[in-house]
């Protein structure tokens, strides 16, 4: 049978009755035999696209062709010339777009499972601990702070450790792993694994700081003055946008930053066994289209709702989110109010959220998005019963750290500017990548711009700005 | 790191001081900015808005009444125990501005809070009058400390335990009448805030209070601190946590204030019960 008639290998799954009431993991992962029958279906091109649609450029084939010769210890090690973070990205990128959108196979029927694939060699290394980790090289005797400690500054942590440079990661938060941990839900990336991540950056030398709010314990001046050579400023967008509605600050209503940061950061979903308490909403709205929408809604639901429904603007092939979340929480029962925008917050005496009062939408032409504009129904009003929303649309630029930094050139909106190739900002020794550069984007461009970022660091502090 | 290195039983043991070693923190912490702690690995973050700090010994001091389940553990640390975290200095610092006639009032454990601003106004040649109340006697707090930092002190008690019989706001009122006062500083329960607020309006006087939302992180992250000021949602973690008072939505304030009562209520209760098991 040829590589292309061989089905792709689907990923086991909790069951969607079992899994929508509880938080553990919903993919199961490969077992070794299913990994090496997926591992075959690569057709080891030549030219390989996959790679090329990978932010960090993985040798996609190559630890393939390791996984399909049964040598799973060396498959890991292949990822690790390119991404320390494996076990986090086989999980989160939107492979639909990246790698996977790019294979070959993929144009006549289903594409090599690359993300489960890279998943399964993380996995496989982490229960077995078979590999080395790639040796640094000699100590250069520079120093470098790493601002935040999400995607983009791990990576930038990790690729500059491994050239010999003295690296601290500061974190705000208690925890290090920043969206990782605070935004993406223990079902989808378990927060373990994040930890052994880090703890395997630790264990190469990297320093980590948390606890530490730059702009307010210690301003990036600071650092420079305590004998940091260099600073890249990876603290993602983190600022949570509200859509100016009345009745916003009903009780009931809040950010799926606040939302996700109580369940995921704080395991309020366990309260009272820890002590940050959590809404239970009975019936949960969540306002948003991407996956921050449907990590709010899946959390909701895993915590007891009786019903959840999604609000959003557009119609579905226009949401962000990725496909295998939108399935995900269909199956679990998620309800789709589309093409729906909601008016205002309606509450009780007691000032908690009721209802929602929604307008129907319908598309009109195309924006400077390149998606067809909303456009509200007249007199179409209804309402949308609910104890709890959860307001999941979007970030903008926390002013905090750019605040406390006055000569850092930012744009209009708030974000940093910074070289798309290299990640320089306008302020000597000091570069910028992920969500505080782009706006809300995704965990591996955030490391691919990380990369850019330490490439560049590394030249400067070879040869100077 | 986060040592207690000192600790100190108030009001009858409800308000408990904590100096705590961190350095970092209290080399940059100026007077109205707050902390977030947490005690253990399962606790929450809590903010709570400093009462003083040493640069040269590297501490930071926060007071607090014991009202609920964290508040309860953190009273239960002793001194050479340490907090499991603590973030700061945040928010923005008090703005002062020298030579006013200022009256600073406040109630319960917010005059912890008052104290340096009170202070601070003195040092920037401000004529500072302060007017401190609670329920009874033994809930006044820093009543000397209270004294150095004004030239005028006044003391309230509702039950008439002490000093005034009656409220901080008609001892306020009294003075308010007298004229002449450029800015009132209050600091205690949001009802308190409130009502001092209210009647500073209608004498035209200038007033400035602290709020303490509940919030998460203290950056400006989760929104969990919204409060309407002046028609406009502001975040209380980066924002405040300093407000015009004539602004304020008080009863929005109180209402989001009590979005946890009653799961603050169980934790509490599990939290004694289990204590009652250990002994």
């Amino acid at each position: 049978m040829s590589a292309t008639q061989t089905p792709r290998q689907a990923m086991p799954e909790q069951e969607p009755a079992v899994r929508a009431r509880n938080f553990e993991e919903v993919p199961l992962g490969y077992t070794p035999e299913m990994a090496m029958a997926e591992a075959g279906r690569c057709l080891q091109c030549k030219k390989p696209a996959c790679v090329q649609g990978c932010p960090v450029n993985i040798d996609i084939p190559g630890f393939i062709k390791h996984i399909a010769e049964g040598e799973l210890d060396k498959a890991i090690g292949k990822i690790w010339e390119r991404n320390l973070l494996p076990a986090i990205c086989g999980r989160v990128c939107p492979q639909e777009s990246q790698c996977e959108g790019n294979c070959l196979l993929g144009r006549k029927g289903e594409p090599v499972a690359i993300g489960n694939l890279e998943r399964f060699a993380a996995d496989w290394e982490r229960e077995h601990h078979a590999c080395v980790l790639p040796s640094s090289d000699d100590a250069t005797g520079k120093k470098v702070a790493v601002i935040g400690s999400g995607p983009s500054s791990l990576t930038v942590a990790s690729d500059l450790v491994l050239k010999g440079h003295g690296v601290t990661l500061f974190e705000a938060f208690h925890k290090p792993g920043g969206v990782l941990v605070y935004g993406i839900p223990e079902f989808r990336l378990p927060k373990d694994i994040v930890a052994a991540e880090v703890a395997c950056l630790e264990s190469q030398g990297v320093k980590l700081e948390s606890d530490v709010v730059v702009g307010r314990t210690v301003t990036v001046d600071e650092l420079f003055e305590q004998g940091f050579d260099a600073v890249y400023l990876g603290v993602g967008a983190g600022l949570p946008k509200f859509m100016k509605i009345p009745g916003e600050n009903l009780v009931g209503v809040l950010s799926a930053n606040e939302y996700l940061t109580r369940a995921n950061l704080m395991k309020a979903y366990l309260f009272p066994e820890v002590d940050t308490p959590i809404p239970r909403g009975r019936r949960v709205a969540v306002l948003g289209g991407g996956n921050v929408a449907m990590d709010s809604a899946r959390t909701a639901m895993r915590m007891g709702a009786e019903a959840v429904s999604l609000i959003y603007r557009r119609s579905r092939d226009e949401m962000p989110a990725r496909k295998a979340e939108i399935h995900h929480a269909e199956e679990e029962g998620l309800h789709f109010e589309l093409l729906t925008n909601p008016v205002r917050y309606v509450g009780d005496d007691q000032g908690r959220l009721r209802a929602i009062e929604c307008v129907r939408m319908e598309l009109g032409e195309v924006d400077a998005s390149g998606r067809r504009r909303p456009v509200a129904v007249p007199g179409s009003e209804f309402t949308v019963e609910c104890d709890l929303a959860i307001v999941a649309i979007g970030s903008g630029a926390n002013p905090l750290l750019p605040g406390s930094t006055p000569d850092l050139p930012l744009n209009k909106w708030g974000y940093v500017i910074a070289d798309s190739n290299t990640g320089k900002t306008g302020k000597k020794g000091v570069w910028s990548g992920g969500d505080i550069v782009t706006g809300a984007a995704t965990v591996i461009l955030a490391m691919g711009a990380g990369r850019k970022a330490a490439d560049s660091i590394h030249e400067y502090l070879t040869w100077g700005w | 790191m986060f040592t207690i290195v000192a600790r100190e039983e108030m009001a009858a043991g409800t308000v408990i001081l904590n100096e705590i070693l961190a350095p970092s923190i209290a080399a940059k912490a100026r007077p109205g900015q707050f902390l977030i702690l947490k005690a253990n690995e399962k606790g929450e973050r809590i903010p709570l808005t400093m009462a003083e700090t040493d640069p040269e010994k590297g501490t930071v001091t926060v007071i607090y009444m014991v009202v609920g389940k964290s508040t309860e553990l953190f009273k239960r640390l002793k001194v050479g125990e340490t907090y499991q975290d603590v973030i700061g200095p945040l928010g923005q610092p008090t703005h002062i501005e020298p030579g006013k006639n200022v009256i600073c009032v406040g109630g319960g454990t917010g005059v912890a809070v008052l104290h340096p601003i009170a202070r601070g106004m003195k040092q920037a040649g401000c004529n500072v009058t302060s007017i401190i109340g609670a329920r009874n006697k033994d809930l006044i707090i820093l009543e000397d400390k209270m004294r150095l930092a004004s030239h005028e002190l006044h003391v309230c008690t509702d039950d008439g335990s002490y000093g005034h019989a009656g409220f901080v706001t008609e001892v306020l009122k009294e003075k308010l009448k007298d004229g002449g006062v450029d800015q009132v500083v209050a600091i205690g329960p949001v009802p308190m805030m409130k009502f001092v607020s209210q009647m500073t309006r209608e004498f035209g006087v200038p007033t400035m209070v602290s709020l303490n939302p509940i919030m998460i992180d203290g950056t400006g992250m989760c929104g969990g601190c919204r409060v309407t000021v002046g028609g406009e949602i502001k975040f209380g973690c980066v924002d405040g946590p300093e407000f015009d008072g004539h602004q304020v939505d008080f009863d929005e304030l109180m209402l989001r204030l009590k979005a946890y009562a009653a799961e603050e209520r169980c934790s509490h209760e599990r939290c004694a019960c289990e204590e009652r098991g250990a002994q």
